[in-house]
């Protein structure tokens, strides 16, 4: 405590499987601080939160609250000693009111006291009236705003007087008037003199408020110091943006002008209060290769999800002139509109070659054979790897094994869902020039969603941008080039600032 | 207090208790008799629901801990001829250590094995039962010399008052600060533990309680029925009925569950005459109530009041 240090991670180191997932990291957050923890999604952010929470146990590395070191202490015990934290997503008790499920937040852990004291009460509704829920303490969780929800769960954090705040994502899904509001709890954290560790994935959100920033990539400090020092830091913007950017408009034809082959129209979509799409229209030409880029959250898995036919829209979404909208998911796909998820969803225990054959089961044996070394010859490595379990293969392996069966399809139409999600970049590379391949000898219609910009330019004849649920840019990979930085980095609100 | 005086969940609670107390009056020793046994049947139900719409596990084997209780009771009867009181007590003891030898390693494992784990233990306790025939009477079951009471209305009263105390104990625990705590670790329990609550303690201590209430009713059963056995007792199909009975009234509710196993045990009983096709109604209607009313029938009716 001496040194003021509230909160001391050292060594920091996570494995799952073969992949990384936090290394080696370490940083320190004094009492009265809000360190930012930013990083594209897949960076590792997240898990650092698990471990110092105790939810994730690390291979190595210390975490230190007050000088005391609780590596390795259940979550609930770490909770007791004076670490909160506020999940992105939480499961409130739904029968009970919101004051209830703040009064749980300040129940002792104890077995026998099976009535809350006096002051429960009292404090549970100060708290609620200080984080501006007075007016709706005795609904119930299903009838407030979203906004709301997440300011229950600020709620439930304060009334743990944690010593140490951790934050995922507090304002996700937020609409600008909350932003403002959250931001002030959030202060109100720190001039309560607790350290507070706040992830975003937006260096921009979070500018504002954060006293230092540390940047992660692929579990690995990239940058620490000001949000001034981090945004200009050659490395950040290289991550965020991607390094040289190269796009490659198609010799020849452009696509524009034909009959779109899908066309979106103000596709709506809300997860009960959330809203994760709003009026978003797009249309992909028949041969064309989109990309939609948007960083994580902003909708992308969702729009792609609505087309699918996985998840309930409103607005129309046609396919080859027809509407999608009554059509079960399985149709869709048979239809041709065949979705790469960024979960992949292999079958774990299976071969490649059985993955694959899945994949073209609906074919005749000739066209099968013919489309598998087809594939071997797209990926290689898939070829020297028939025989192993989809589990056993490497990160980039099973997306590769992924975007093959759904090639296996024959889709007129392949989505791809953040293909690159976690992959090194060596292997990057090799999905690149599958795809540039991919680009140039078939007559191959492609819709791509990726946050890493790097990736999704060179495959792109044209791009849209999804930022909080719109689309706010769209344009060519070289109109892209020259607009981008004002499109990430630029923010209206910074700019009033300064 | 006042608040709980214009309740009106309470009201109702208080005249249904009202009539129910007054049937003997009218009905008949046969319907008597199938009521009490109803009544048994509610309190397993109530304490099976405390632990899967509270704490959010599955157990599917309430006779272990039921048929604990009962055989711990009906041996010590039968061999040392010890008292009624001593021998449910004894009985209630060994359903809470069975319970906890159960649970603790079984709580430890995630998804669906503790369910699994319960369903096992089920079966194992079945076949001891079998296998020391000697001591247990084996398929057959076993009598026991003393009994609660010859007369039907007498059973009644000793049958719904025990239903009484029974629900009042699991709904007040329910809607304690413990009944809370549980909700938090059965749906969420990372975040319960983020919030400081020891999840594998509250678990174990709702099955505990769990435990305590099934051995007790078992135990009890045994007096009312004057034997035990396998069938009646431990058998899967009976731990079946107690889930659907609890399904049926409404999980989550406590006193839903009482309901659904009162109206599961009438319903055999008057649907008798069908014979054969006498389970396969019970069953389809048990079917269609969770098809259409998910929330169970109390479950259903409180929620459309909420709603609006």
């Amino acid at each position: 405590m001496s040194n003021g240090l509230r909160l001391e991670v050292s060594g920091l180191t996570k494995r799952f499987g073969g992949l990384a997932a936090v290394k080696e990291l370490g940083f320190a957050v004094r009492a009265g601080e809000i360190l930012g923890l930013i990083g594209p999604n897949g960076s590792g952010k997240s898990t650092v939160m698990k471990l110092i929470m105790g939810i994730e146990r690390a291979n190595t590395g210390q975490v230190k609250l007050d000088g005391v070191d609780i590596s390795g202490w259940p979550s609930h015990r770490i909770a007791r000693a004076g670490v909160g934290i506020v999940f992105q997503h939480s499961r409130p008790l739904g029968r009970q009111t919101v004051l209830e499920n703040i009064k749980l937040a300040l129940l002792p852990d104890s077995l026998w006291r099976l009535v809350a004291d006096a002051g429960v009460d009292r404090k549970a509704r100060s708290i609620a009236e200080q984080v501006g829920l007075g007016a709706v303490l005795d609904r119930k969780p299903s009838g407030l705003a979203f906004g709301d929800l997440r300011r229950m769960e600020m709620a439930k954090a304060i009334a743990r007087d944690p010593k140490v705040v951790l934050l995922d994502e507090p304002f996700a899904g937020l609409t600008s008037a909350e932003v403002e509001a959250f931001s002030t709890l959030i202060r109100g954290f720190r001039d309560a003199g607790r350290a507070v560790l706040l992830v975003d994935h937006k260096v921009k959100s979070v500018a504002a408020l954060v006293d230092r920033v540390l940047a992660m990539y692929l579990g690995e400090n990239i940058a620490e110091g000001t949000t001034e020092k981090v945004m200009s830091s050659e490395r950040v913007r290289q991550v965020y943006l991607g390094g040289k950017i190269e796009s490659m408009d198609r010799a020849g034809e452009t696509a524009r002008g034909q009959a779109p082959l899908l066309e979106v129209e103000k596709a709506t979509v809300h997860y009960g209060k959330a809203q994760a799409l709003e009026a978003v229209s797009l249309q992909v030409c028949e041969g064309e290769f989109v990309s939609l880029v948007g960083l994580n959250g902003a909708g992308k898995t969702t729009l792609f999800n609505a087309i699918s036919g996985l998840v309930p829209y409103a607005g129309t979404i046609q396919f080859r002139g027809r509407s999608l909208q009554r059509m079960t998911a399985g149709a869709i796909a048979r239809g041709g509109v065949v979705q790469c998820p960024e979960t992949r969803e292999l079958f774990g225990d299976m071969t490649v070659q059985e993955n694959l054959d899945l994949g073209g089961h609906h074919l005749p044996a000739a066209t099968r054979a013919r489309q598998l070394a087809w594939l071997y010859e797209l990926f290689p490595v898939l070829g020297s790897r028939q025989t192993q379990t989809a589990r056993t293969l490497s990160g980039g392996e099973q997306q590769m094994l992924a975007i093959a069966r759904a090639l296996m399809m024959r889709p007129a139409l392949l989505i791809l869902d953040e293909p690159t999600l976690g992959l090194a970049p060596v292997i990057l590379n090799q999905l690149s020039e599958a795809l540039q391949q991919l680009r140039q000898t078939r007559e191959m219609t492609v819709l791509l969603g990726e946050q890493n910009v790097t990736f999704a330019l060179p495959h792109a004849d044209r791009i849209y941008v999804l930022e909080h649920a719109h689309i706010v840019w769209e344009g060519s990979p070289s109109r892209f080039v020259e607009e981008m930085g004002t499109i990430y980095f630029d923010d209206p609100v910074t700019l009033r600032r300064s | 207090m006042r608040r709980l005086l214009r309740s009106r969940p309470l009201w109702i609670a208080l005249v249904v208790i009202g009539v129910a107390s007054v049937l003997p009056v009218w009905l008949s020793a046969y319907v008597l008799g199938v009521l009490t046994a109803g009544y048994y049947f509610g309190v397993f139900s109530m304490a099976w629901d405390l632990l899967f719409g509270f704490a959010g596990e599955v157990n599917f084997g309430p006779t272990f801990l039921i048929g604990l209780g009962a055989y711990t009771a009906a041996i010590l009867n039968s061999r040392f001829g010890l008292a009624i009181p001593l021998c449910v007590i004894a009985g209630v003891t060994v359903a809470l250590i069975g319970g906890l030898l159960l649970a603790l390693p079984a709580l430890r494992l995630r998804g669906p094995y503790f369910g699994l784990v319960t369903l096992v233990a089920v079966l194992l306790l079945q076949n001891a039962v079998v296998i020391f025939a000697g001591v247990t009477g084996g398929e057959i079951g076993m009598t026991v010399p003393d009994v609660l009471s010859l007369s039907a209305a007498t059973n009644y009263w000793y049958g719904l008052i025990f239903l009484v105390i029974c629900a009042i104990i699991l709904f007040g625990l329910s809607r304690s600060s413990m009944g809370l705590i549980l909700q938090a670790s059965g749906q969420d329990p990372i975040e319960a533990q983020a919030l400081g609550f020891n999840v594998t303690k509250h678990k174990l201590m709702a099955f505990s309680i769990s435990a305590v209430f099934s051995g007790m009713a078992g135990a009890m059963l045994v007096f009312y029925m004057g034997a035990a056995s396998v069938g009646t007792l431990i058998d899967i199909s009976i731990g079946v009925q107690i889930i659907i009975a609890a399904v049926l009234g409404g999980r989550r509710s406590i006193l839903g569950a009482a309901l659904g196993a009162v109206f599961l045990i009438a319903a055999g009983e008057v649907l008798r005459p069908l014979g054969q096709l006498n389970t396969f109604v019970v069953s389809a209607l048990a079917l269609a109530v969770i098809l259409f009313f998910p929330d169970g029938l109390l479950g259903h009716t409180l929620r459309r009041r909420e709603a609006k």
